[in-house]
């Protein structure tokens, strides 16, 4: 049974025909033989989802209950659970035992899902290779000498593996849509605000936004229909009403407006990953799309302005780890000051540590027109950029990464050469845009990913679009050797 | 763009970090590379450009001035370090 959708166990647990229990426990069994190769998770708690999984099929007995009942999920462990450690990856949250529900799961365990395992991330969600990761990087199933991607790495790791039917994630710069590039699966990263924050540890608070790893589209927009909609405890949640994204999908893409930027599709783009774009564009020509050159001039303009906005907001974001309250504090510190350093110099990691001094560099006296207020004039210049794509097209195509998934250790010593991995996805952070990742076949055996990109709060457009392709095509159904079921 | 060792002492100072003096002139050398990656955005002119904070121009919710929380102190010193009577607990300030 494990190697069914999303949808497709919902059709079977509604119908009664295989139970929570009995789907549990064979994601259990197959973790106890493959989970601990690839380091997907910081926490498995198959006791507790055990319990969730036995009031599900109560609930399921009833008939009234919802579609995700009964399916297990894993959750990146930047979200905050109940009673459950979360510790963002980082030594500083180590000891933390969240005291409240983030929303995101409050709303996945009321649907009656069963939290089955907190997922790998990188430290805070500052990476893109989950090497950051105080409890060392997840493995790439595609390659165990690759890394998953990041920062969501464990989660596309584990979904990738069939170690989970799906799990959350966060996308603060491309953290969603490149892990699932480089692991074979589809990701969406929503419009910030469509998913709330409250509960979500805080990396950079005006990029920041939850969403889904899945095997497919169809998937995705399940889950998305559950998490999506307004929160009054998250103040940037915006009241939006929330779409029939699974109701969408079937809608023919005939004559739908599909834009290529010029400027994603330059020299430094791998010649593998052009070729299955270029596949792929045949494809959605063939149902119909219309294809269009676009622009979007500032795109090399992206990841400058992004590593002056999120470090800014990370360095104040993170400013509430002092030892004091809860998390890691130093031994015998002599007095506050020392507390306070050195509870923070010994709690973060190299990474984290170095977006701090970057943020509170940008932030401090002098240098604040220089770089913040010039990098938030860039960000109104990169999404007037996209605007005025969108008034020429309904969907912006491209590569998800100029990359296939490097090797472990490829960049840990040269940050600005890891930051550049994300040229294709701070764009969207930045301008606040729904966008999604969704295998469009290999490159050298590895996994190509490709992204897609709608205006605000047009995911169905975009879940629609990635079903229509999934349909004619069979890349989201690849799994890796060793892995197959 | 440089930036010398005593620079980033201060700068660690204001994180509240205590970096040792390899960690300092390493992130001398890093700091400066990313800066410079940083300053490319001084390739175009963005005098006549509002800055934009915020992706959706959205402006703060406001609420009814009511109390809607409740008192979980117990709870959250159960997660603390140190406590004592009812407080957090940390080196003494004040001799």
């Amino acid at each position: 049974m494990l190697q069914h959708t999303l949808a497709e166990l919902s059709a079977l647990l509604l119908a009664r025909k295989i139970s929570s229990e009995e789907l549990l426990r064979a994601y259990i069994d197959r973790n106890e033989t493959l989970g601990r190769e690839l380091n997907c998770f910081i926490s498995f708690i198959p006791e507790l989802a055990l319990e969730q999984a036995r009031r599900a099929d109560k609930l399921l007995q009833t008939g009234e209950a919802s579609a995700l009942a009964g399916i297990p999920i894993g959750h990146k462990d930047i979200f905050c659970t109940e009673g459950i450690k979360t510790s963002c990856a980082s030594r500083i949250l180590d000891n933390f035992i969240a005291p409240y529900n983030a929303t995101v799961v409050e709303r996945l365990n009321k649907a009656g899902m069963v939290t089955l395992a907190k997922t790998n991330m990188d430290e805070f969600a500052m990476g893109s290779s989950n090497e950051t990761s105080f409890y060392g990087a997840s493995l790439n199933p595609w390659d165990k000498q690759r890394v998953p991607g990041g920062s969501s790495g464990g989660s596309a790791s584990a979904v990738a593996a069939r170690l989970l039917p799906a799990a959350t994630g966060t996308d603060t710069g491309g953290s969603i849509r490149q892990p699932a590039a480089f692991c074979g699966i589809s990701g969406l990263k929503p419009t910030y605000g469509r998913v709330s924050r409250y509960g979500m540890i805080a990396f950079a608070s005006s990029l920041d936004q939850g969403g889904t790893l899945t095997r497919d589209a169809r998937d995705s927009a399940m889950l998305l229909g559950e998490m999506a909609g307004f929160d009054p405890l998250d103040s940037t949640s915006v009241d939006h009403p929330v779409d029939d994204y699974t109701g969408a999908l079937d809608k023919p893409i005939e004559g739908l407006r599909v834009g290529l930027p010029k400027q994603f599709f330059n020299s430094k783009l791998d010649s593998g990953i052009a070729d299955r774009i270029d596949d792929a564009i045949k494809e959605l020509e063939k149902a119909g799309a219309r294809i269009f050159d676009i622009e979007l001039p500032n795109t090399h303009l992206s990841i400058p302005a992004y590593y002056v906005i999120s470090p800014a907001e990370c360095s104040s974001n993170l400013e509430r780890y002092d030892g004091v309250r809860f998390g890691y504090r130093c031994e015998n510190p002599v007095d506050l000051s020392d507390l306070y350093c050195r509870s923070r110099e010994e709690g973060f990691g190299k990474e984290v540590k170095r977006r701090i001094m970057i943020g509170t560099y940008v932030l401090s006296s002098g240098y604040y027109d220089a770089y913040y207020l010039k990098a938030q004039k860039v960000r109104r210049l990169i999404r007037d950029d996209f605007q005025q794509a969108f008034s020429q097209v309904d969907v912006i195509l491209g590569p998800t990464t100029p990359s296939t998934a490097f090797k472990l250790n490829e960049n840990m010593d040269d940050p600005l050469n890891m930051y550049l991995s994300d040229i294709f996805t701070v764009s969207v952070n930045l301008a606040g845009l729904p966008a999604m990742s969704i295998p469009v076949g290999f490159s050298d055996s590895l996994p190509v990913g490709m992204q897609l990109i709608g205006n605000y709060f047009d995911e169905s457009r975009l879940l629609n679009l990635a079903h229509q392709y999934q349909t004619v095509t069979d890349w989201h159904e690849h799994t890796a050797e060793g892995f197959e079921l | 763009m440089s930036i010398d060792s005593s620079e980033i002492r201060k700068i660690a100072w204001l994180a509240r970090l205590a970096p040792g003096e390899s960690e300092i002139s390493d992130s001398a050398l890093e700091m400066g590379r990313i800066l410079d990656m940083v300053e490319q955005m001084n390739s175009i002119d963005t005098s006549e450009v509002e800055a934009l904070a915020h992706p959706l121009d959205i402006c703060a919710r406001l609420r009814a001035d009511e109390v809607t929380e409740t008192d979980n102190r117990e709870h959250f010193h159960r997660i603390a370090p140190s406590v004592a009577e009812g407080h957090y607990l940390v080196p003494k300030v004040i001799e």
